[in-house]
């Protein structure tokens, strides 16, 4: 298989999470990354998570999401570091940074600085919340995304107060967001300026609850029972049962009434009453689950074609032939050993998109990014 | 302003969420986007209906992810209109569909069968949980995939049940997965001429998504993510991340340093707490105590208080408070459209490309609104 992005150069600046997610799935397509990282405390993201787990002395975190890229550590305001950019970025499809407003500008890696030694290169960047406004210099962070574009009020029920989603979505989406346009200025095969902010891919992500409001400008009301999309009305949530969790998505409440022998549900006949009366649905049925394992609706529920399904958590999940099936996990070789992570889920000519890389230690690459580029010989084999 | 995807022909056959939404970004990056639809009733989308809320006849939901892109009617089981189809797809530069495994070997339509009519042709298809295995026919439904996928075990606090995404999140990111694939492939098919088949499932995606937990996960004696008892924000992360209460409301905090967070906001007694270790470790004790402080002052004196610490910080806003803000507005998130009378507003692409933003006020077409137009224009 060719890989689409092969022979394209990615000269990436970001770090953490968004801009890194991006650079990911560049190179997973087939581009080579060169990651610049601060000369000694390199990508924020090896040290910053708390969690307990490393691997090969760098953050799993870290390690998870930087496969296969190349470290350059420089120091880029030190002269002969930048000049060692300079060298690399006419050989530079595509330049990435999420840092703050104004901070490439001052670097000298701005887009008109980039422009003038590559009109090619396609220049994407990831802000928090652009270029102007009132956020314009607060931190693009995750959580606070969440808080501020109104998606901390869509989980959880009502008497939870905000719930933030328990993963850094908005960093992935901007991520995600960023490779669009990325891909498609590079398709159209001109120099261009690639924009994303976390807030204007925040509210992408909640364009459906965000429609709603411009129309009836009603706030948001998760529901009080078995809450799973403040949206959608009954059966619609996750019930308790017996031995574990059952997730019910669609079905007819009288129909359901009469599959799980539940009588009280047989007198919710008007479909349109569903969302209104969502509550009082989801608590006669929550009463009602909890009385069988969930293996036993399962096999009612299912061959009625009622969408359902067990809720699993990881070691569940992986133990299923379901997941088998599907090679979602690579083993990767990185500079300290090897290990074991999820690969790009996108399938091209029916092949997986993987890779042998593990991420990389910090400026792994430097000795040779300086010979290729600038011609200098590398005097020893790894740090510099 | 010249959009990148101009000249691109995309005939989409999907439904509902994950396809379409994939296809309204690449419309929204200047591809011509047309719906392959049963005539008639069409994209089931149109009566699936959020909050009962409807436009012109169809539902606000399918107004917001079909903008911008034209209908064409065709009936699948007809094989004179499958032969007209076929001559749209020799002229098309990418197909989606998400029909389950085997519908469109059925209807003539698989990749083989059309790769044969347009060799360079990109062939997007969305499944629930991949073509293979027990799955394979169970309905790819954006909270199923949640519930069996892990997720709903990282929102929410410790001692509450699973915890969905409020939101069709295994959709959302299949969608841009699948977009992020077609637009790879017309990259290699501009370079090396070949067409490709792009493969994406809800579970695949909302998978990728949890890289991070997964890969701790799969390196470690297989630890289960545990979410704080208290202000969860991510079951990785250590206090004081999360939400909390204030004398009167909610504010989020943020990751720091817990001693310059101890300082900004006047709180003592958490010394023997302060590093990342125990931050990480002790995360819900902290958090108690956090919690209880935070309980004494309002909101906005907080946040004055956070900001002169520089510690990383935001009050909570809802709908109505973030579209009366500043800096809301100042992005000119929304558009309207315009349909037979009925007006709808909504949000626009988030992608920025050569500094401007990208509006387009076309909105969902009618079932088979340019029929007549696809026919003479591609002579079908």
């Amino acid at each position: 298989m060719i890989k689409p992005l092969q022979d394209i150069t990615v000269l990436d600046f970001t770090q953490f999470l968004s801009g890194p997610s991006a650079s990911l799935r560049l190179s997973d397509l087939g581009a080579r990354v060169i990651k610049v990282e601060h000369k000694y405390k390199g990508d924020l993201c090896r040290s910053i998570y708390a969690s307990h787990l490393n691997i090969a002395g760098q953050s799993g975190f870290y390690q998870g999401i930087n496969r296969a890229k190349e470290s350059l550590a420089l120091d880029l305001k030190e002269p002969d570091d930048f000049a060692q950019v300079k060298a690399i970025l006419p050989h530079a499809d595509i330049v990435l940074h999420n840092f703050r407003p104004g901070v490439m500008e001052r670097l000298g890696l701005g887009v008109a600085d980039v422009k003038a030694i590559n009109p090619n290169a396609i220049y994407g960047e990831i802000t928090g919340y652009g270029h102007e406004g009132p956020w314009r210099d607060r931190p693009g962070q995750d959580l606070l995304l969440q808080a501020l574009s109104g998606l901390a009020g869509l989980s959880g029920d009502e008497s939870s107060g905000p719930v933030p989603m328990g993963l850094a979505i908005v960093d992935n989406l901007a991520g995600a967001q960023l490779v669009q346009g990325v891909l498609a200025a590079l398709y159209a095969g001109e120099g261009a300026l690639v924009q994303v902010s976390m807030l204007e891919a925040a509210l992408d992500f909640q364009f459906e609850p965000l429609t709603l409001y411009y129309h009836d400008g009603e706030p948001v009301d998760r529901g009080r029972k078995n809450a799973a999309h403040a949206l959608v009305g009954a059966p619609y949530g996750l019930y308790k049962t017996q031995d574990g969790y059952l997730a019910l998505a669609m079905g007819s409440i009288p129909f359901l009434g009469e599959l799980l022998n539940c009588q009280p549900l047989l007198a919710f006949t008007d479909a349109g009453r569903w969302y209104a009366e969502r509550d009082a649905i989801k608590a006669i049925l929550a009463e009602h689950l909890q009385n069988q394992c969930t293996a036993h609706w399962l096999s009612i529920l299912e061959p009625a074609d009622i969408w359902c399904a067990e809720v699993f958590n990881w070691q569940q999940l992986i133990a299923h032939e379901g997941f088998a099936v599907l090679d979602m996990v690579q083993e990767v070789t990185s500079f300290g050993g090897r290990y074991l992570t999820t690969r790009c889920p996108i399938r091209l000519d029916d092949q997986l998109l993987t890779q042998p890389e593990g991420g990389p230690t910090l400026g792994q690459h430097n000795s040779a990014l300086r010979a290729e580029f600038t011609g200098i010989k590398p005097e020893r084999i790894h740090h510099d | 302003m010249s959009l990148p995807l101009a000249g691109v022909t995309v005939l989409e056959f999907s439904q509902y969420l994950a396809g379409p939404y994939a296809g309204l970004r690449l419309a929204d990056l200047g591809a011509r986007v047309i719906k392959i639809e049963r005539p008639g009733k069409g994209d089931a989308c149109r009566q699936l209906a959020t909050k009962n809320l409807w436009a012109d006849g169809d539902s606000v939901l399918f107004h917001t992810i079909n903008r911008n892109k034209e209908s064409f009617a065709a009936n699948l089981k007809d094989p004179a209109d499958v032969a007209t189809v076929k001559k749209l797809i020799a002229q098309a530069d990418v197909i989606t569909h998400n029909f389950r495994p085997g519908i469109m070997q059925r209807l003539g339509l698989d990749y083989k069968s059309v790769k044969a009519v347009n060799p360079e042709l990109i062939y997007g298809e969305v499944s629930g949980y991949g073509d293979t295995g027990p799955w394979k026919d169970k309905p790819g439904q954006d909270l199923l995939a949640q519930s069996v996928s892990g997720l709903a075990w990282v929102t929410g606090n410790g001692d509450q049940p699973p915890t969905p995404f409020g939101i069709a999140v295994a959709d959302m990111l299949c969608g841009t997965h699948l977009a992020q694939g077609l637009l790879a492939a017309l990259v290699r098919k501009k370079r090396f001429g070949v067409g490709a088949k792009v493969n994406v499932s809800l579970l695949e995606s909302i998978l990728d998504f949890q890289f991070e937990g997964l890969t701790a996960y799969l390196n470690s004696d297989n630890e289960l993510p545990e979410r704080s008892q208290i202000a969860n924000g991510h079951p990785y992360v250590g206090a004081p991340y999360g939400i909390y209460a204030t004398a009167n409301g909610h504010i989020a905090i943020s990751m720091g340093e817990l001693k310059t967070l101890c300082d900004a906001i006047g709180l003592s007694g958490l010394e023997g707490f302060y590093g990342v270790d125990a931050q990480f470790f002790e995360r819900d004790k902290i958090k108690a105590t956090l919690q209880k402080h935070l309980k004494n002052r309002t909101s906005g004196e907080w946040l004055q208080m956070l900001e002169q610490g520089r510690y990383w910080c935001s009050e909570v806003l809802d709908y109505e408070a973030l579209t009366h803000h500043e800096a809301y507005q100042l992005l000119g998130m929304e558009q309207t459209l315009q349909r037979n009378g009925a007006s709808l507003t909504t949000t626009r692409c988030p992608i920025r490309y050569n500094g401007e933003r990208i509006y387009s006020d076309k909105a969902a077409p009618n079932v088979g609104a340019d029929n007549e137009r696809i026919q003479q224009e591609f002579a079908l």
